[in-house]
């Protein structure tokens, strides 16, 4: 364990100075740095498979990462001898005295055709009882995938909460004149980009289903709307109406969009089918209206108005069109978008000057601020509702942080060559 | 975690220290959206099958002659730029002489078409910004039309905080970037 961890060290040096020598190779990879962590994280080992080390890539490693950088776990030593590889093996006593609460153990098996049996077992070893043990035959080209499924099964069983280890992320990058739009695993894992553009993106919001993510481009010399198959990698506008075009929020259906456009005077809210017909006004405010989020029911639409003189955070309710203000502490309160629990939504907030990310809960109307700035926005929620992404700024250069709805668990997610920006949580795998 | 900076290295590795970034196999296209400013590197990026969107009335307003007084450093038409105070979308006093003559200009030539970049400083978030930078360009747009040209020589779009003059964090900075640019089409 001590040898392999200074040859991690050994490796992260490498990586660095390899990283230095080829800084313009570099790929937009995040790599996710846990900064602060709950008090109450629940101790865990993770036996090595059986027969893992038969193949160059793992995934017990993987699975332990999703579950170290939660913040909910904290990883035991899952070295023994002899080494358990099924729940029944699992001797509950000596993991008690290792102060673990819970151990993961699993068999690796080579079948036809190159697949592999992955095997695992989940055992709390408080109660002794076996928790979950489930079977996966894939080849080792879904390793990784299969390690995140592994480790929301894991999440879900110890926590409650649906685990989101196996979802994606978009998110924005510039490495000097050029913009591109990348998805990745949510570990940061697998970046691709789908679009490249020599002019600014921004706002991406993937369709509830992730087949599809709408995004704004300025290629054309003004703000358009774009909706891109994530598949076919094929797109097409959805808004370019005379004027600005932005803000594409999607409607829990996946059948409509709201999007802001000045096409008829100011920054108003439209609906729109996400085929881009049947365009129809929403609200007529003599202000600024913009920013919409669906509530996840598709009731209400929460959005950004500066009607009462400042910006504030208003509720449109789509049965009876009645409006009503949400957020009254402060001049600039900005960017709601609901999370996917119902119980409220996350916010931007102006204070002396700094921009921090604030939770608000419909019920109590009580604001938590969870950062502190000095530049953070573009919060989204995870589909769980634990987790919220957001841009920040540190050392001049964007970046990608996270934080738990509770304020308490605290990431980086940091990227050697580029400015990172504009992050959205896809939604759960179906 | 180790695993992480495995696959990294071993990326590095694969990509020889070359300056030529691997390509994955996505299943998406990696596109240039725009084939007149093509990425470097990305010689294979291409725009099949997607649509080009029209930008109405680009064609229009391109034949003004050669000694056209829009280009004409001594006119008062080639100043283009319209600074705002922070939080402000109010065109100050000693704009309104160079607001006025491309409001004439427009009047004189009914074919030209112009569009208005609203553009904001760096604090805000992006979309708010967008917001604001269209009531800037808005409120040029609005007195323009006043003062004689009509509301279908003038488009007014915003670049929010995405296009600063000066990518500088400071006061003097933030004051070059709150403005809006007068864009002849066809220029």
């Amino acid at each position: 364990m001590v040898l392999q961890r200074i040859i991690g060290v050994l490796l992260s040096v490498l990586a660095l100075v390899l990283g230095l020598l080829a800084a313009t190779a570099a790929r937009a990879q995040l790599t996710i740095e846990i900064v602060g962590g709950s008090g109450s994280a629940i101790p865990i080992a993770i036996v090595p498979f059986e027969s893992e080390s038969n193949w160059p890539l793992g995934i017990t490693g993987i699975v332990g990462a999703d579950l170290a950088r939660s913040g909910l776990f904290r990883l035991v030593d899952g070295s023994m001898t002899p080494r358990p590889a099924r729940g029944e093996d699992v001797r509950t006593g000596d993991w008690r005295a290792r102060g673990a609460d819970a151990v993961v153990v699993g068999s690796m098996r080579p079948q036809a055709e190159g697949r592999v049996e992955v095997r695992f077992a989940l055992v709390d070893v408080v109660k002794q009882m076996q928790l979950a043990s489930m079977t996966y035959t894939v080849t080792p080209a879904q390793f990784r995938a299969t390690a995140h499924k592994i480790a929301d099964v894991i999440y879900e069983k110890l926590t409650g909460d649906v685990g989101v280890f196996s979802t994606r992320i978009a998110y924005i990058t510039k490495q000097g004149p050029r913009f591109e739009l990348h998805v990745a695993d949510a570990d940061g894992n697998n970046p691709q980009a789908v679009v490249t553009s020599n002019e600014p993106l921004l706002s991406p919001a993937w369709s509830p289903d992730g087949s599809r993510i709408a995004y704004v481009s300025l290629e054309n010399r003004k703000p358009v709307i774009y909706v891109q198959s994530l598949d076919s990698g094929r797109r097409q506008v959805l808004a370019n109406f005379r004027g600005s075009n932005s803000a594409p929020a999607w409607s829990p259906d996946g059948r409509k969009l709201i999007v802001t456009l000045s096409k008829d005077g100011g920054s108003q809210l439209f609906l729109i089918n996400a085929d881009g017909t049947g365009v129809q006004r929403l609200l007529s405010s003599p202000g600024i209206d913009t920013e919409a989020s669906f509530a996840p029911d598709g009731q209400s639409v929460l959005f950004t108005s500066d009607r009462g003189g400042t910006p504030q955070i208003y509720r449109l309710n789509l049965a009876s069109n009645a409006v009503e203000r949400l957020s009254f502490d402060g001049g600039y309160n900005v960017s709601p978008r609901a999370t996917p629990d119902g119980k409220g939504f996350v916010f931007v907030r102006r204070d002396g000057g700094r921009f921090m990310l604030g939770i608000q809960d419909f019920a109590t109307r009580q604001v938590q601020l969870l950062t502190q700035g000095p530049l953070d926005e573009s919060p989204s929620v995870a589909p769980n509702s634990r987790l919220i992404i957001y841009a920040a700024q540190q050392g001049g250069r964007g970046i990608l942080a996270g934080i738990s709805s509770d304020g308490r668990v605290k990431q980086r997610l940091v990227s050697p060559a580029a400015d990172v920006r504009e992050p959205a949580w896809g939604p759960l795998a179906r | 975690m180790r695993k992480l900076i495995y696959a990294a290295l071993a990326a590095l590795i694969l990509a020889g220290c070359s300056s030529t970034p691997t390509q994955d196999a996505a299943p998406v296209e990696e596109r240039t959206p725009d084939a007149g400013s093509a990425a470097p590197g990305t010689g294979g990026a291409s725009t099949a099958g997607t649509t080009t969107p029209g930008i109405s009335g680009s064609a229009l307003g391109s034949g003004a002659a050669a000694v056209s007084p829009l280009k004409d450093p001594k006119s008062i038409l080639s100043q283009r730029i319209v600074l705002f105070d922070y939080d402000s979308y109010v065109v100050k006093d000693q704009y309104r002489q160079m607001v006025e003559a491309h409001a004439k200009y427009l009047q004189a030539n009914r074919s030209a078409r112009v569009t208005m970049h609203g553009h904001t400083d760096e604090r805000g978030t992006r979309e708010y910004n967008i917001a604001l930078g269209q009531r800037r360009a808005d409120a040029v747009k609005k007195m323009m039309l006043l003062l004689g040209a009509t509301e279908m020589q003038i488009e007014t779009v915003s670049f929010g905080k995405e296009k600063p003059r000066n990518p500088a964090s400071h006061e003097a900075a933030w004051a070059d970037n709150r403005r809006v640019e007068i864009v002849y089409v066809g220029e």
